[in-house]
């Protein structure tokens, strides 16, 4: 397994079991925060167990926090995803404190409080672009003051921090970036668009216009596009692709429990869309190995910052979110056409409905057609690995 | 070998200030470099040096300055012969 915290994988799991898939069809349906699931993460101090064990955390690796993903994708998609991205925020803050005494209590008081972590990198005027912001950071002495119009910040409403890229000054071009920790007091936001959605309904990720004043020390001492280059991408392509994994593992249980089902109705012979489950499980397993070869490449050179910068690494990543994103909506669309009509109404046990509509937010997150449009550029001087 | 370095970041490094203004060691990221225009760069300067950038130079650093750039590519020709 990725994860070797089984204790901590074990009570994301039972979480996922009791708490957050009971009450993923409410979630999806009222489009409403996974409130219960995110209470129930915050008493298992499971928001700090990336925090090391020095400043009171578990000390887990991104592996562990793979492995959790995975375990809550199966249960409720929403609920999986605040999680990875409250992770990604973690990862972020935990990674690069360097000598930063603010840093250092931030993760002490994120243990304590259990902090939930929110992420405002897209902008209004900049599209999809995370590398590039046209808000700045306004210092006036050790005090800053920071405006920014997010196009979206996922449960912005319910987090208890956000941590937000913006230019390094105004003078600074759209590309010198640096990422600023707010503190739940230190700002306000204004609901600028609503979140009605085909699928991932609970991730509220309406837009908000974001007035937060604060301190010097709030900004991460590292600029935003090393940050984003070691850890924010590698963390989310990583954790998200976990996740999709999770939601396509329960959509693939409920098509092996729906073949099984038929099969003993008719004892001896072979149900028709029992072909399709071993094509399905074939797909699932592909998706997974490349799920785990990524995580142990990141893992190995996660201290590495130059071999993190290789053009190699950020193709491998792209190709992990995009194939992922990808064939998670094929191995559930399948699963539909395995379980017919009891997969396509909204109440019975075989149910993928959901499954399918949350899966499609996955090629648009960081849309697939952009994403591919990067990897080319980079092809054109980036050579095949030719080694096994 | 720096003046067509220079020459050849104006013309396709898009920065957001002019690249007379820099010192060699200057952060080209900090000073706008994206990612998709360092890949234009690397083409450009392959052709104007006559030169391949392998793998184990394809990451940031190797392209971060005049200077990082400037010793890449004599790198590149040394190896060359």
């Amino acid at each position: 397994m990725l994860g070797r915290r089984l204790d901590l994988i074990e009570k994301a799991r039972a979480i996922g079991q009791s708490v957050a898939g009971p009450n993923a069809g409410a979630v999806d349906k009222d489009g409403r925060f996974p409130a219960e699931s995110i209470a129930a993460l915050k008493d298992a101090k499971l928001l700090s167990a990336f925090v090391p064990t020095k400043y009171g955390g578990e000390g887990c690796s991104v592996g562990d926090l793979l492995s959790i993903c995975h375990a809550l994708g199966q249960h409720c998609s929403a609920s999986a995803m605040v999680f990875a991205m409250h992770q990604i925020q973690v990862a972020c803050a935990v990674r690069h404190a360097g000598s930063s005494a603010y840093f250092a209590d931030y993760q002490r008081e994120l243990v304590k409080q259990q902090w939930l972590l929110a992420s405002a990198t897209s902008e209004a005027g900049i599209g999809g672009d995370a590398r590039s912001s046209s808000c700045a950071v306004e210092q006036s002495g050790q005090s800053l003051a920071l405006t920014k119009n997010a196009t979206t910040i996922s449960y912005g409403a319910h987090a208890d921090g956000i941590l937000a890229t913006a230019r390094r000054n105004p003078d600074a071009p759209a590309s010198d970036q640096v990422l600023v920790a707010l503190h739940k007091k230190d700002y306000a936001l204004e609901r600028t668009s609503n979140w009605d959605t085909l699928g991932m309904r609970g991730t509220c990720s309406n837009g908000f216009l974001l007035k937060a004043k604060g301190t010097m020390d709030q900004v991460l001492p590292l600029p935003y596009g090393d940050i984003s280059a070691h850890t924010m991408l590698p963390v989310s392509h990583l954790t998200w692709a976990a996740l999709w994994l999770g939601i396509a593992t329960d959509a693939v249980s409920r098509a092996r429990s729906f073949i099984r089902t038929e099969a003993r109705k008719k004892p001896g012979s072979v149900p028709a869309g029992a072909v399709r489950l071993a094509e399905v499980v074939n797909m699932l397993q592909l998706m997974k190995a490349n799920v785990v070869a990524c995580a142990e490449h990141y893992q190995a050179i996660a201290d590495q910052p130059e071999a993190l910068t290789a053009i190699g690494v950020a193709i491998e990543l792209n190709n992990l979110k995009a194939g992922t994103s990808q064939m998670a909506l094929q191995v559930v669309h399948h699963a539909m056409l395995i379980c017919g009509i009891h997969g396509y109404k909204n109440d019975t046990k075989f149910s993928v409905g959901r499954h399918l509509r949350d899966l499609h937010s996955t090629v648009l997150m960081v849309n697939n057609d952009r994403l591919f449009g990067i990897t080319a550029s980079l092809l054109l001087v980036h050579k095949e690995d030719t080694t096994l | 070998m720096t003046e067509d370095i220079r020459a050849i970041i104006k013309e396709h490094g898009r920065l957001a200030v002019d690249v007379k203004t820099l010192k060699d060691d200057a952060d080209l990221y900090a000073a706008g470099l994206t990612s998709h225009a360092s890949v234009n760069l690397m083409l450009a300067l392959e052709s104007k040096f006559d030169v391949e950038f392998p793998e184990r130079m394809l990451k940031r650093k190797s392209f971060e300055s005049v200077a990082a750039i400037h010793a890449a590519i004599a790198e590149l020709l040394k190896e060359k012969g």
